[in-house]
């Protein structure tokens, strides 16, 4: 595996700690289809949240909400509804959230996260 | 955390409106967003105000930052916002403390220096007037900005200097930054150029008796001749002779050249009367004033307390000349376009120059001349009536005899001339003050005959010109206007009959009545 793909691999498990520490409940991790993947569907209360994990080791090439960008939000909303239709969920609210992780490789990883962002 | 809010100055023409910034961090993906009519320069200041943030050390949030302007409906133009934006969102973001009422004007470099804006003192004029004397310039406005009497002015270079004496954190502030303006002069520079003298025109007694009265009773002017007499020589010394401008117009004329000027550059008040002396292929818009979006202040605005001096003038567009008489009348221009409405000042003194004819060799006995009677009627039909009708003195300048021109050096020069001149617009003020004039040229024709009445003796000669129709009722009242400062300029104090016969000799050009 990849430097890169490792480094994505860590923040998607920090990430999902992170949530379900939040009180949500991780149902699906890097659910994939034609259109693209999902790194975590979690559920809170009666929404379902599509989580979007972006992980840097540091800021020089920007922040990592920076890189979602108009077109990542409409394919996670397109994403979500794939998802909801695979598994008959159709009934429950959406959320995109997007979780920032940046993981310099000392000290400990820095965690944000962003509810409802589009 | 919470709402950050800052103020600043939109300028429509001359008139500066307050706005106020008011920024918001939303906790969402990160965007920046100007709501509030900006045009392009203004929009294109989100990527500036990143930038230079950055680079003072000062980051913006990494969130979405909204920056509001209010009134919404004003529409914002230029980059004189990116300070007060940049303050309004730091102050949000709590990095600052808070602002108060400062008005900020400036634009911001992409390595975090300010920069100056045009038109800096007509802002900080507003923003004084609106109630919020003190306010932050880029150092090189800080001089202008100074110039408005109440004003508490601050000039920055940097914006870490600025957020630092706002209570940034210290800590990343690039603070030893020091950034050095190219364009602009560290030194005051003489902004008046130097207007030639008087004593350089040899010969031409009558036509130089005639700038000194127009000079001093401020009366707009029309000289006729061929080429070669000295029309521009003798109308380019006219504003050495005009007298220093007093406070207010030198402050509405410093405002109206700060906003023209395509460097920011006033460094201190313009106290001569400017000279302009547009191209006869000039446009409209370049006389009056125009442009895309908001009109911008023209020719005749920039000679606004000064000389506007057209020479060729029939060579001019007709639509050009006769929109003229607005301000002619008014000493204001109302420009309207797509983006709003501008009026700029623009109280000339109009100078005419034009040949006698298309060849311009019918002066004197007109022998040489090969225009038709119809070419010449046509050529001087393009200076329309009504415009003919505001100008005072009326002059044929002749070619200066051999006689005239061998006596090169004894002339009168500019500023012996331009003492007396200085003394008849004093005793023009201390008898038109009431009447809320300044010069005789202002006085209206009601006033001449009643309050100004002269002795029916005095007048006699003008009373029989009227009767037997040589004369036409405006132009006995122009007679009247030039008479009155015949007799300041002599010290009298009522005109007598030799005035009046001088001011009957002041207007007779061969194309008026």
């Amino acid at each position: 595996m990849r430097a890169k793909d490792l480094l994505g691999r860590n923040g998607e498990a920090l990430a999902a700690d992170f949530l379900e520490n939040q009180g949500m409940r991780i149902v699906d991790r890097n659910w994939r289809c034609a259109d693209g993947e999902i790194d975590i569907v979690a559920i809170e209360g009666d929404t379902l949240v599509v989580a979007e994990v972006k992980t840097r080791k540091s800021l020089d090439y920007g922040h990592p909400f920076e890189a979602v960008g108009e077109a990542k939000l409409a394919r996670l909303h397109r994403l979500s509804s794939s998802w909801c239709r695979e598994h008959d969920l159709n009934a429950l609210r959406r959320r995109i959230d997007v979780v920032s992780v940046i993981d310099s490789g000392i000290g400990e990883p820095q965690l944000e996260h962003l509810r409802g962002v589009g | 955390m919470g709402v950050g809010r800052s103020y600043c100055v939109a300028l429509v023409g001359l008139n500066g409106y307050i706005v106020e910034v008011e920024a918001d961090i939303g906790q969402t993906l990160p965007n920046f967003v100007i709501l509030g009519l900006p045009d392009a320069a203004l929009n294109e200041a989100k990527e500036r105000i990143r930038s230079a943030a950055q680079n003072s050390g000062i980051p913006l949030s990494r969130r979405k930052i909204t920056a509001n302007l209010i009134p919404a409906s004003l529409p914002k133009r230029g980059s004189g916002f990116d300070l007060a934006i940049t303050m309004a969102v730091l102050r949000a973001a709590g990095d600052i403390r808070e602002i108060g009422g400062t008005v900020f004007i400036a634009e911001l470099g992409l390595d975090g220096r300010l920069r100056p804006v045009r038109g800096i003192l007509p802002a900080v004029m507003a923003a004084v007037q609106a109630g919020y004397p003190d306010v932050v310039v880029a150092d090189a406005n800080a001089v202008e900005a100074s110039l408005v009497p109440g004003a508490n002015v601050r000039g920055y270079k940097t914006l870490a200097r600025l957020a630092f004496d706002f209570g940034a954190d210290p800590k990343d502030l690039v603070l030893d930054y020091n950034p050095v303006d190219v364009d602009v002069p560290e030194n005051e520079v003489e902004l008046t150029p130097l207007v030639p003298d008087l004593c350089d025109v040899s010969g031409q007694s009558e036509a130089r008796r005639a700038l000194e009265v127009a000079a001093a009773g401020g009366h707009h002017m029309l000289l006729t001749g061929p080429p070669g007499a000295g029309k521009t020589m003798l109308a380019e010394r006219l504003p050495g002779l005009l007298p220093d401008l007093a406070d207010t117009a030198a402050m509405e004329v410093t405002a109206i050249h700060s906003l023209a000027a395509v460097q920011p550059s006033a460094v201190r008040l313009i106290r001569r009367p400017p000279f302009e002396n547009p191209h006869h292929s000039a446009t409209s818009a370049a006389i009056i004033g125009g442009g895309s979006g908001l009109p911008r202040p023209g020719a005749a605005s920039r000679a606004h307390r000064g000389v506007l001096f057209l020479d060729e003038a029939p060579e001019y567009e007709r639509r050009v000349l006769d929109a003229l008489r607005q301000p002619l009348e008014s000493g204001e221009l109302v420009i309207h376009r797509s983006a709003g409405t501008a009026a700029y000042p623009a109280r000339f003194q109009l100078v005419l120059a034009a040949n006698p004819c298309p060849c311009g060799k019918a002066s004197g006995k007109g022998m040489d001349c090969t225009c038709t009677a119809m070419m010449r009627r046509r050529y001087f039909g393009r200076i329309s009536g009504p415009l003919l009708d505001r100008v005072d003195i009326q002059l044929q300048v002749e070619r200066v005899s051999l006689a005239d021109f061998g006596h090169a050096g004894r002339e009168e020069d500019t500023r012996t001339v331009a003492a007396r001149v200085t003394a008849a617009r004093e005793r023009q003020l201390e008898r038109l003050l009431d009447m809320g004039l300044e010069t005789n040229s202002q006085v209206p024709g009601r006033t001449l005959r009643g309050e100004l009445r002269l002795a029916p003796g005095t007048t006699r000669i003008l009373d029989t010109a009227l009767e037997r129709g040589t004369l036409t009722a405006r132009g006995y009242d122009r007679v009247l206007r030039l008479a009155w400062t015949l007799a300041d300029l002599g010290h009298s104090d009522t005109p007598d009959i030799d005035h009046i016969g001088q001011a009957l000799g002041l207007r007779q050009a061969a194309a008026a009545t």
